[in-house]
């Protein structure tokens, strides 16, 4: 009785705490379907916005920087990283435990100052007469912004597992016949690969949403959230809802995907041990 | 929806018949569209292919872009030009100046306002315009050229002009007010919104003291400034464009706005009139720049250039609700938006409208810096005491990775 | 050997990378914030700050609450959550990182939304009599909007922290006839301290730091740090070695925060992500 009590309230918090995380989401969808401009009146159902929304050039090219900022600075992130803890795994413990530190300033460091401080060191290389006279601000500084911010968490997300591993797996490999090369490629690389992919998956979705460091080193290009800032600075449209909805969905549905594939593969490696199991 | 907006727009306006009045093209205009053509005697395709990009950074709402159904002139000018242009957004001069100064950004088209036009000159970071790639020049009206921050006009061209005044909402004040005075009054404690910008918000307070909206010492600038921080427990909030949806959404009673934009958001919610209060207001020019440093400076005189084209100033005039310095522009207008009084005031207003000057550089940064300050400003709190806790907090972070490296070391060895 | 002298230079490029976009900026912060625009060596910046202490006590003060708020929020999420069966474990971890996801200015736009005078929650409570609330351009707005968007932050650590937490040690502890309070005093807290000094962190230097939240909720009389160092960079009073300092000053708030909470070490930091 007691406990059947306990697992209600527990149940109730649950519920109430997740209503709260998805309450203003909620109302940003159902907004996007009021056919009046204003907030303050639900007048009915439309669909118009998010015809709108697609013939916004602004919002579209935007998106498109987005995208394709997010692919690039996260690819170059993923390299420039894995090389780095491939590097940083054969350096003495001291210098381990320097570079690390270092490499955790922009993880913890208030976006704002990261953004910041990349817009002096900038300013200062304007100065010297980089970037000629229409100054160096742009894509250059937005995607190495991008990079230096996403760079730790790569390097973080990978070192663990290269840790993890036998190293002397790499030496059979090499004992095998291999050279350091081959043995690097074909044993320790596609051991890491899931770490790799993981760490560049995290890149993108910050890359994506990052405004802060975006905001200071942007120049005349603008990022969506750049463009979504500057919208919900001036008079609302109820495009910016339709966009909510549409990246929710987004969302929602690589999660789901996701989600699918995993237990799919799950089900098949068990599936696959109970046959070894059978046959053994 | 566009004649509707104009409809509402001036005072007193009976229902609107629909007039078709396109500007009526002359025999050698190219015609983009039904609603937008251009003079044909203008070379407009001698950088088609020539993959440009044109930066171009203007306050927002200030331009026809397309939406809610009104012209599209960006898009018509790419389509005519071959060139592309970059339509970025900002939302005061101060953080123009900001930008162009520390961003460094490549700008080629910028809006800053009178003052901001003269300060920029001082800075040397406007380039001068070649007029012979601007012909539509002839098309101002010459009481908008010549004003005193670009006496010969040799680095703007006027976009539009305007008035600051007082926009409430009818239904949340007992009776209309008719001066500064009123942003200031206890009895819309929390219902009033103000400028987010230190010029324009100085402007009222300065007005309100009956000074002058152009600072001339330190001491004047401290003794404005002491009023609006007396405001500060009538405002709500602090705004710039945020006032659109705030306004219209009767979120608070009073605020003060361009005139040009109270013009929209009265067609928007017919609750909300407008004044020019009896101190006097700001008159401003805002203007068209190309920055000293635009790589593509003859493509930007071309797009300055259509922008004064009477049929563009027309779309844009007519949705922005700015005033316009293009007389033909003006004389299409309805006679609604025409004579209106707030876009157009008359002389009782104008004869105690004062221009914002180009301030002196120690007066400036006064002002600035302490506009940040007012908006900071709380009762607690000494001054020394951030200082004070900082050092400490350096002291202790030390200390605290002092001890735990040293606890560190003895765990490792 | 994995470990070779060879395999070191790997990491060249980033260290280079590292240098100049890193360790560089961060001096010529603290280059700009001891100069005056001429270049010449001053404190001036820094005794400016002092002028500005009610924006750092406010700021200081508010992240605070939220950070607190979060951390009795989220505890009980995070107990909760780690004693579900592993696939609901699963979903349910989803479903809080799900709005994390979203873009955090639309998440902010939305309150504003909902705590508008003639807002959702104005109007719900209207139609009780109660109202309207004061509620938009508050400092409890502002709180209120940290606590919405760092949420996830607290969650998640704590969540991680608690797995780890086996059932057995709570019913040893039942048994030896603890009550749930001290159960909670003694058990559940000391060993959940990691999480809770990580999502500390992950709460607190955000919230300390944010301009959007202050400006889309607390009407731009709210002023916080962050408005400040925006204002200096990008904003109004365009002033980058007065800006400077004040990033500075946010440093060391933010380092002191780390020196309590952080251990320095590099396996720790990596439960987080």
């Amino acid at each position: 009785m007691k406990t059947q009590h306990k697992r209600l309230l527990q149940r109730t918090y649950i519920v109430l705490i997740f209503g709260f995380m998805y309450l203003p989401i909620a109302v940003l969808i159902a907004y996007s379907f009021n056919e009046s401009k204003s907030r303050a009146v639900f007048t009915g159902f439309t669909l118009s916005w998010y015809k709108s929304l697609f013939q916004n050039e602004m919002i579209l090219s935007s998106l498109g920087l987005s995208v394709v900022l997010a692919l690039v600075s996260s690819v170059l992130a993923t390299i420039l990283g894995t090389l780095a803890t491939i590097g940083i795994y054969s350096m003495s413990r001291r210098t381990q435990l320097i570079i690390n530190n270092i490499s955790y300033v922009p993880v913890v460091n208030p976006e704002i100052i990261t953004g910041v401080s990349l817009m002096l060191l900038f300013v200062l290389m304007q100065r010297t007469g980089l970037g000629g006279e229409g100054g160096i601000f742009g894509w250059f500084t937005l995607l190495i912004a991008h990079i230096t911010f996403n760079v730790p968490y790569v390097i973080f997300n990978v070192s663990p597992k290269l840790r993890q591993l036998d190293p002397s797996l790499y030496n059979a490999a090499q004992d095998l016949g291999c050279t350091p090369r081959q043995a690097f490629f074909k044993v320790i690389l596609p051991q890491l690969t899931p770490a790799i992919l993981s760490a560049f998956l995290i890149c993108l979705t910050y890359s994506i949403d990052d405004f802060m460091i975006s905001y200071f080193n942007c120049g005349t290009m603008q990022t969506l959230p750049i463009a979504i800032y500057s919208m919900t600075r001036k008079k609302v449209s109820p495009e910016i809802n339709a966009l909510s909805t549409i990246m929710f969905l987004v969302i929602l549905s690589i999660i789901l995907v996701s989600n699918a594939l995993d237990s799919r593969t799950y089900r098949k490696n068990q599936a696959a041990i109970r046959q070894g199991r059978v046959q053994a | 929806m566009k004649w509707k907006r104009r409809a509402l727009a001036a005072l007193g306006a009976t229902v609107l018949a629909v007039c078709g009045a396109l500007p009526a093209a002359a025999a050698d205009d190219i015609i983009l569209n039904e609603d937008l053509s251009v003079s044909g005697d203008y070379d407009w395709t001698r950088f088609a292919g020539e993959n440009i990009t044109l930066n171009v950074y203007n306050w927002g709402l200030y331009i026809s872009d397309g939406s809610d159904e009104s012209v599209d002139v960006l898009s018509a000018f790419e389509e005519l030009t071959g060139i592309q242009v970059n339509y970025t957004t900002f939302d005061s001069n101060e953080s123009l100046y900001a930008k162009m100064k520390s961003g460094g950004a490549s700008y080629d088209v910028i809006f800053p306002s009178d003052y901001m036009v003269g300060k920029m000159i001082e800075e040397g970071m406007l380039a001068p315009l070649d007029y012979s790639n601007i012909p539509n020049l002839a098309a101002i009206g010459p009481e908008y050229l010549g004003w005193d921050f670009d006496p010969d006009n040799t680095y703007s061209v006027p976009y539009t002009w305007g008035t600051t005044g007082l926009i409430y909402n009818t239904t949340l004040v007992d009776e209309a007010p008719t001066s500064w005075s009123a942003l200031w009054d206890m009895q819309y404690a929390n219902n009033v919104l103000m400028f987010n910008n230190s010029r324009d918000a100085y402007a009222i307070a300065a007005k309100k003291l009956g000074l002058s909206l152009n600072p001339s010492s330190v001491e004047e600038v401290d003794r404005v400034m002491q009023e609006l921080q007396g405001q500060k427990s009538v405002v709500q909030a602090y705004v710039m464009d945020e006032i659109f949806d705030k306004m219209e959404g009767g979120e608070a009673a009073l605020a003060p706005y361009y005139a040009g934009d109270a013009l929209t958001m009265i067609a928007d919610n017919p609750d909300l009139a407008f004044v020019h209060p009896e101190e006097g207001v700001n008159f401003f020019v805002d203007s068209m720049c190309i920055p000293a440093t635009s790589k593509n400076k003859e493509a930007a005189e071309m797009f300055i250039n259509y922008m004064c084209e009477t049929s563009v100033g027309y779309a844009n005039c007519d949705y922005i609700g700015y005033s316009t310095p293009i007389t033909a522009v003006w004389e299409l207008l309805d006679d609604d938006l025409k004579y209106s009084p707030i876009a157009y005031p008359g002389e009782e207003v104008m004869s105690k409208a004062e221009v914002f000057t180009t301030l002196p550089d120690e007066i400036n940064a006064e002002l600035d810096a302490q506009w940040s300050e007012m908006k900071s400003y709380d009762e607690s709190g000494g001054s020394w005491m951030v200082v004070i806790f900082l050092v400490g907090a350096v002291l202790l972070s030390g200390f605290n990775i002092w001890r735990k490296v040293r606890r560190k070391m003895r765990d490792t060895y | 050997m994995l470990r070779s002298k060879a395999s070191r230079w790997a990491a060249a490029p980033y260290l280079v990378w590292m240098v100049i976009f890193i360790v560089v900026p961060l001096f010529i912060v603290i280059g700009y914030a001891l100069t005056d625009a001429q270049g010449a060596f001053t404190l001036d910046n820094l005794a400016t700050i002092g002028r500005y202490s009610s924006v750092f006590a406010r700021s200081l003060l508010l992240a605070a609450e939220a950070t607190v708020i979060c951390l009795v929020l989220a505890f009980p999420v995070g107990y909760f959550l780690s004693r579900l069966r592993a696939n609901k474990q699963h979903i349910m971890l989803m479903l809080v990182m799900l709005p994390m996801w979203m873009n955090f200015l639309l998440r902010t736009y939305a309150w504003m939304t909902l705590l508008e005078k003639n807002g959702l929650i104005n109007r719900f409570l209207g139609l009780f009599g109660i109202g309207p609330l004061n509620m938009i351009n508050t400092a409890g707005a502002v709180v209120l909007g940290m606590v919405y968007n760092y949420l996830p932050y607290m969650i998640l650590p704590l969540y991680t922290a608690m797995t780890k937490i086996d059932d057995s040690i709570i019913e040893a502890a039942q048994d030896l006839g603890c009550n749930t309070f001290r159960i909670l005093l003694r058990v559940l807290i000391p060993l959940s301290g990691p999480g809770i000094a990580t999502g500390i962190t992950m709460v607190f230097v955000p919230a300390v730091s944010t301009f959007i939240i202050s400006r889309m909720l607390g009407g731009g009389s709210n002023l916080l740090i962050g408005d400040l160092i925006e204002l200096q960079f990008l904003g109004n009073s365009y002033n980058l070695n007065l800006g400077s300092a004040m990033s500075l000053a946010l440093m060391v708030i933010v380092l002191l925060c780390m020196s309590f909470t952080s251990s320095f070490d590099e396996e720790e930091m990596e439960g987080v992500m």
